[in-house]
Protein backbone atom coordinates (compact mmCIF):
# COMPACT_ATOMS: atom_id res chain seq x y z
CA UNK A 1 0.00 0.00 0.00
CA UNK A 2 1.20 3.57 -1.11
CA UNK A 3 1.74 6.05 1.37
CA UNK A 4 -0.07 9.67 0.22
CA UNK A 5 2.46 11.32 2.91
CA UNK A 6 5.69 11.30 3.89
CA UNK A 7 7.53 13.27 6.85
CA UNK A 8 7.43 16.74 7.07
CA UNK A 9 4.33 17.32 5.07
CA UNK A 10 1.94 19.44 7.09
CA UNK A 11 -1.67 18.21 7.02
CA UNK A 12 -4.83 18.90 8.50
CA UNK A 13 -6.99 16.72 10.79
CA UNK A 14 -10.54 16.31 8.95
CA UNK A 15 -13.49 18.32 11.08
CA UNK A 16 -16.05 15.86 10.43
CA UNK A 17 -18.62 14.48 12.67
CA UNK A 18 -18.63 10.61 12.75
CA UNK A 19 -20.18 8.09 14.85
CA UNK A 20 -18.54 4.94 16.01
CA UNK A 21 -15.42 3.55 16.74
CA UNK A 22 -13.44 6.75 15.58
CA UNK A 23 -9.82 6.83 16.91
CA UNK A 24 -9.34 10.54 16.02
CA UNK A 25 -10.01 12.31 18.77
CA UNK A 26 -12.02 15.49 18.69
CA UNK A 27 -9.09 17.82 19.89
CA UNK A 28 -7.04 17.39 16.96
CA UNK A 29 -9.80 17.38 14.48
CA UNK A 30 -9.67 20.87 12.39
CA UNK A 31 -5.77 21.08 13.55
CA UNK A 32 -2.82 21.49 11.37
CA UNK A 33 0.25 19.40 11.99
CA UNK A 34 3.73 17.90 10.34
CA UNK A 35 3.89 14.21 9.22
CA UNK A 36 6.43 12.31 12.16
CA UNK A 37 6.37 8.86 10.53
CA UNK A 38 4.63 7.01 8.43
CA UNK A 39 3.58 3.98 10.63
CA UNK A 40 2.53 1.51 7.93
CA UNK A 41 -1.10 -0.21 7.15
CA UNK A 42 -3.25 -1.54 9.34
CA UNK A 43 -7.24 -2.99 9.42
CA UNK A 44 -10.11 0.11 9.70
CA UNK A 45 -10.66 0.14 13.56
CA UNK A 46 -14.24 2.11 12.29
CA UNK A 47 -15.08 -1.36 10.79
CA UNK A 48 -12.96 -3.77 12.85
CA UNK A 49 -14.44 -3.02 15.87
CA UNK A 50 -17.75 -4.42 14.60
CA UNK A 51 -16.82 -7.80 13.61
CA UNK A 52 -15.38 -7.17 9.71
CA UNK A 53 -12.00 -7.37 8.82
CA UNK A 54 -11.47 -3.70 8.46
CA UNK A 55 -10.91 -4.04 4.69
CA UNK A 56 -9.61 -1.97 3.14
CA UNK A 57 -6.40 -0.94 5.39
CA UNK A 58 -5.58 2.20 6.22
CA UNK A 59 -2.43 3.97 6.16
CA UNK A 60 -1.26 5.09 9.37
CA UNK A 61 0.89 8.38 10.57
CA UNK A 62 2.17 9.80 13.68
CA UNK A 63 1.29 13.17 13.19
CA UNK A 64 3.22 15.96 15.43
CA UNK A 65 1.01 19.13 16.87
CA UNK A 66 2.37 22.54 18.62
CA UNK A 67 0.34 22.52 21.57
CA UNK A 68 -0.41 25.78 20.50
CA UNK A 69 -2.35 24.82 17.85
CA UNK A 70 -4.35 22.41 19.47
CA UNK A 71 -4.91 24.69 22.48
CA UNK A 72 -4.66 28.20 21.54
CA UNK A 73 -4.57 29.23 25.79
CA UNK A 74 -1.84 26.62 26.34
CA UNK A 75 0.30 27.32 28.98
CA UNK A 76 3.21 26.00 28.63
CA UNK A 77 6.38 27.00 26.45
CA UNK A 78 5.60 27.21 22.41
CA UNK A 79 8.11 24.15 21.73
CA UNK A 80 5.91 21.89 23.66
CA UNK A 81 4.32 19.11 21.16
CA UNK A 82 2.25 16.56 20.92
CA UNK A 83 2.16 13.24 18.74
CA UNK A 84 -0.79 11.25 17.92
CA UNK A 85 -1.68 8.35 15.19
CA UNK A 86 -4.01 9.31 12.40
CA UNK A 87 -4.96 7.26 9.29
CA UNK A 88 -4.90 8.71 6.40
CA UNK A 89 -8.68 8.95 5.84
CA UNK A 90 -8.66 11.47 8.24
CA UNK A 91 -6.42 14.05 6.91
CA UNK A 92 -5.78 16.58 3.76
CA UNK A 93 -2.81 18.35 2.55
CA UNK A 94 -2.56 21.52 4.49
CA UNK B 1 -14.98 -0.51 35.78
CA UNK B 2 -16.58 -2.44 33.05
CA UNK B 3 -20.59 -2.08 32.92
CA UNK B 4 -22.53 -4.22 34.41
CA UNK B 5 -23.58 -5.71 30.98
CA UNK B 6 -20.07 -6.36 29.83
CA UNK B 7 -19.64 -8.06 33.09
CA UNK B 8 -22.65 -10.12 32.85
CA UNK B 9 -21.73 -10.66 29.46
CA UNK B 10 -18.80 -12.16 29.77
CA UNK B 11 -19.75 -14.46 32.32
CA UNK B 12 -21.81 -15.81 29.98
CA UNK B 13 -19.25 -16.52 26.88
CA UNK B 14 -16.41 -17.62 29.33
CA UNK B 15 -19.21 -20.74 31.36
CA UNK B 16 -20.21 -21.33 27.81
CA UNK B 17 -16.50 -21.71 26.10
CA UNK B 18 -15.93 -23.93 29.44
CA UNK B 19 -18.81 -25.83 29.44
CA UNK B 20 -18.52 -26.72 25.57
CA UNK B 21 -14.75 -27.71 26.15
CA UNK B 22 -12.88 -25.11 23.94
CA UNK B 23 -10.96 -24.13 27.40
CA UNK B 24 -10.85 -24.90 30.66
CA UNK B 25 -10.96 -22.66 33.60
CA UNK B 26 -7.23 -23.48 34.77
CA UNK B 27 -6.74 -22.61 30.89
CA UNK B 28 -7.98 -19.11 32.03
CA UNK B 29 -6.49 -19.04 35.22
CA UNK B 30 -3.18 -19.35 34.09
CA UNK B 31 -3.49 -17.02 31.40
CA UNK B 32 -4.27 -14.23 34.34
CA UNK B 33 -1.95 -14.95 36.12
CA UNK B 34 0.51 -14.71 33.42
CA UNK B 35 -0.97 -11.51 32.33
CA UNK B 36 -0.44 -9.99 35.93
CA UNK B 37 2.91 -11.39 36.67
CA UNK B 38 4.12 -9.04 33.81
CA UNK B 39 5.62 -6.01 35.13
CA UNK B 40 7.73 -2.90 34.71
CA UNK B 41 10.84 -5.67 35.78
CA UNK B 42 10.76 -6.58 32.02
CA UNK B 43 10.73 -3.04 30.62
CA UNK B 44 13.92 -2.03 33.21
CA UNK B 45 15.59 -5.24 31.67
CA UNK B 46 15.40 -3.27 28.27
CA UNK B 47 16.20 -0.01 28.74
CA UNK B 48 19.00 -0.92 30.90
CA UNK B 49 20.12 -2.88 27.92
CA UNK B 50 19.83 0.29 25.69
CA UNK B 51 21.92 1.58 28.17
CA UNK B 52 24.53 -0.32 28.12
CA UNK B 53 24.64 -1.50 24.26
CA UNK B 54 24.39 1.27 22.37
CA UNK B 55 23.84 -1.14 19.21
CA UNK B 56 21.14 -2.46 20.82
CA UNK B 57 19.37 1.29 21.79
CA UNK B 58 19.66 1.92 18.14
CA UNK B 59 17.82 -1.08 17.39
CA UNK B 60 15.15 -0.38 19.99
CA UNK B 61 14.42 3.14 18.57
CA UNK B 62 14.15 2.30 14.98
CA UNK B 63 13.07 -1.56 14.63
CA UNK B 64 11.30 -1.68 18.39
CA UNK B 65 9.57 -4.61 17.60
CA UNK B 66 12.82 -6.65 16.26
CA UNK B 67 14.42 -5.40 19.57
CA UNK B 68 12.19 -6.69 22.14
CA UNK B 69 12.01 -10.05 20.17
CA UNK B 70 15.06 -10.71 22.01
CA UNK B 71 13.19 -11.01 25.47
CA UNK B 72 10.65 -12.63 24.43
CA UNK B 73 7.99 -10.12 23.72
CA UNK B 74 5.91 -10.43 20.32
CA UNK B 75 3.39 -6.95 20.54
CA UNK B 76 1.74 -8.25 17.24
CA UNK B 77 -0.95 -7.17 16.42
CA UNK B 78 0.54 -3.85 17.79
CA UNK B 79 3.36 -2.03 17.34
CA UNK B 80 6.29 -0.88 19.74
CA UNK B 81 7.62 2.78 19.60
CA UNK B 82 10.12 3.90 21.75
CA UNK B 83 10.91 7.25 22.57
CA UNK B 84 14.10 8.45 24.03
CA UNK B 85 14.03 11.08 26.60
CA UNK B 86 17.53 13.45 26.15
CA UNK B 87 18.78 16.66 28.05
CA UNK B 88 16.04 18.34 25.15
CA UNK B 89 13.40 16.16 25.17
CA UNK B 90 11.03 14.37 28.04
CA UNK B 91 7.94 12.32 26.57
CA UNK B 92 5.32 11.60 28.37
CA UNK B 93 2.30 8.64 26.96
CA UNK B 94 -1.25 8.65 27.61
CA UNK B 95 -4.30 7.64 25.98
CA UNK B 96 -6.65 9.53 25.42
CA UNK B 97 -9.40 7.32 24.19
CA UNK B 98 -9.64 4.29 26.69
CA UNK B 99 -5.97 2.94 28.79
CA UNK B 100 -3.48 1.61 25.81
CA UNK B 101 -0.71 0.42 27.37
CA UNK B 102 2.13 -1.40 26.70
CA UNK B 103 0.54 -3.99 28.59
CA UNK B 104 3.48 -7.34 27.37
CA UNK B 105 6.18 -4.63 28.84
CA UNK B 106 4.72 -3.35 31.64
CA UNK B 107 1.89 -5.24 32.80
CA UNK B 108 -1.57 -4.24 33.87
CA UNK B 109 -1.56 0.10 33.47
CA UNK B 110 -1.85 1.54 36.97
CA UNK B 111 -5.14 3.07 38.35
CA UNK B 112 -4.39 6.35 37.36
CA UNK B 113 -3.56 6.02 33.80
CA UNK B 114 -7.02 5.06 33.22
CA UNK B 115 -8.75 8.24 34.77
CA UNK B 116 -10.99 10.38 33.26
CA UNK B 117 -8.78 12.92 34.52
CA UNK B 118 -5.27 11.85 33.71
CA UNK B 119 -6.31 11.43 29.99
CA UNK B 120 -7.56 14.34 29.24
CA UNK B 121 -5.39 16.64 31.26
CA UNK B 122 -2.39 15.06 30.28
CA UNK B 123 -2.72 16.49 26.94
CA UNK B 124 -4.18 19.32 27.86
CA UNK B 125 -1.77 20.75 30.65
CA UNK B 126 0.92 17.85 30.52
CA UNK B 127 3.23 19.73 32.68
CA UNK B 128 1.22 20.97 35.18
CA UNK B 129 0.71 16.59 35.27
CA UNK B 130 4.05 16.04 35.98
CA UNK B 131 4.17 18.81 38.38
CA UNK B 132 2.10 16.73 40.79
CA UNK B 133 3.87 13.38 39.94
CA UNK B 134 7.16 15.46 41.21
CA UNK B 135 8.80 16.20 37.56
CA UNK B 136 9.55 19.66 37.67
CA UNK B 137 10.88 20.52 34.10
CA UNK B 138 12.85 23.50 33.04
CA UNK B 139 11.20 25.41 30.42
CA UNK B 140 14.02 24.51 28.52
CA UNK B 141 12.99 21.10 27.86
CA UNK B 142 10.52 20.14 25.36
CA UNK B 143 7.53 18.34 26.60
CA UNK B 144 6.72 15.72 24.12
CA UNK B 145 2.95 14.08 24.88
CA UNK B 146 2.02 10.87 22.69
CA UNK B 147 -1.48 9.86 22.76
CA UNK B 148 -1.34 6.16 22.74
CA UNK B 149 -4.61 6.36 20.49
CA UNK B 150 -4.53 3.44 17.80
CA UNK B 151 -1.94 1.02 16.88
CA UNK B 152 1.69 1.42 18.48
CA UNK B 153 1.85 1.08 22.25
CA UNK B 154 4.65 3.14 23.49
CA UNK B 155 7.93 2.80 25.71
CA UNK B 156 9.87 6.05 26.94
CA UNK B 157 13.76 5.20 27.19
CA UNK B 158 14.43 7.02 30.45
CA UNK B 159 17.80 8.86 30.82
CA UNK B 160 20.29 7.23 32.45
CA UNK B 161 21.62 9.59 35.24
CA UNK B 162 24.86 10.77 35.57
CA UNK B 163 27.29 8.91 38.21
CA UNK B 164 26.31 5.17 37.25
CA UNK B 165 29.28 4.90 34.46
CA UNK B 166 29.97 1.90 36.63
CA UNK B 167 26.96 0.41 37.70
CA UNK B 168 25.92 -3.38 36.65
CA UNK B 169 22.81 -4.04 35.12
CA UNK B 170 21.28 -4.97 38.53
CA UNK B 171 21.66 -1.83 40.04
CA UNK B 172 20.96 0.35 37.33
CA UNK B 173 17.83 -1.82 36.58
CA UNK B 174 16.73 -1.00 40.68
CA UNK B 175 16.50 2.57 39.17
CA UNK B 176 13.88 2.18 36.21
CA UNK B 177 10.33 2.42 37.56
CA UNK B 178 6.96 2.31 35.76
CA UNK B 179 6.50 5.68 36.29
CA UNK B 180 9.87 7.03 34.06
CA UNK B 181 8.82 4.41 31.69
CA UNK B 182 5.43 6.01 31.01
CA UNK B 183 6.84 9.21 31.35
CA UNK B 184 5.75 11.04 34.45
CA UNK B 185 8.54 11.07 36.33
CA UNK B 186 12.40 10.44 35.94
CA UNK B 187 14.20 7.48 37.00
CA UNK B 188 14.80 7.12 40.80
CA UNK B 189 17.93 8.70 41.91
CA UNK B 190 21.47 6.50 42.39
CA UNK B 191 21.84 7.97 45.34
CA UNK B 192 18.29 6.87 46.17
CA UNK B 193 18.84 3.19 44.96
CA UNK B 194 22.26 2.91 46.95
CA UNK B 195 20.63 4.06 50.16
Amino acid sequence: MENKYNPGDKVRILQRNQPGHVRTPIYVRGKTGVIERVVGSFPNPELLAYGNPGLPYKMLYRVNFKQSELWPDYGGPSSDTLEIEIYEHWMAPA
Amino acid sequence: MPSIEAQILETSVRELLIEKGVVSGEDIRRAIEAMDSRGESLGAKIVVRAWMDSEFKERLLNSSDDAIREFGINMSPMELCVVENTDEVHNMVVCTLCSCYPRPILGIPPAWYKRRDYRARAVREPRAVLQEFGTELPDGKQVRVHDSNADLRYLVLPKRPAGTEDWTADQLEALVTRDSMIGVSDVRRPEEAAA
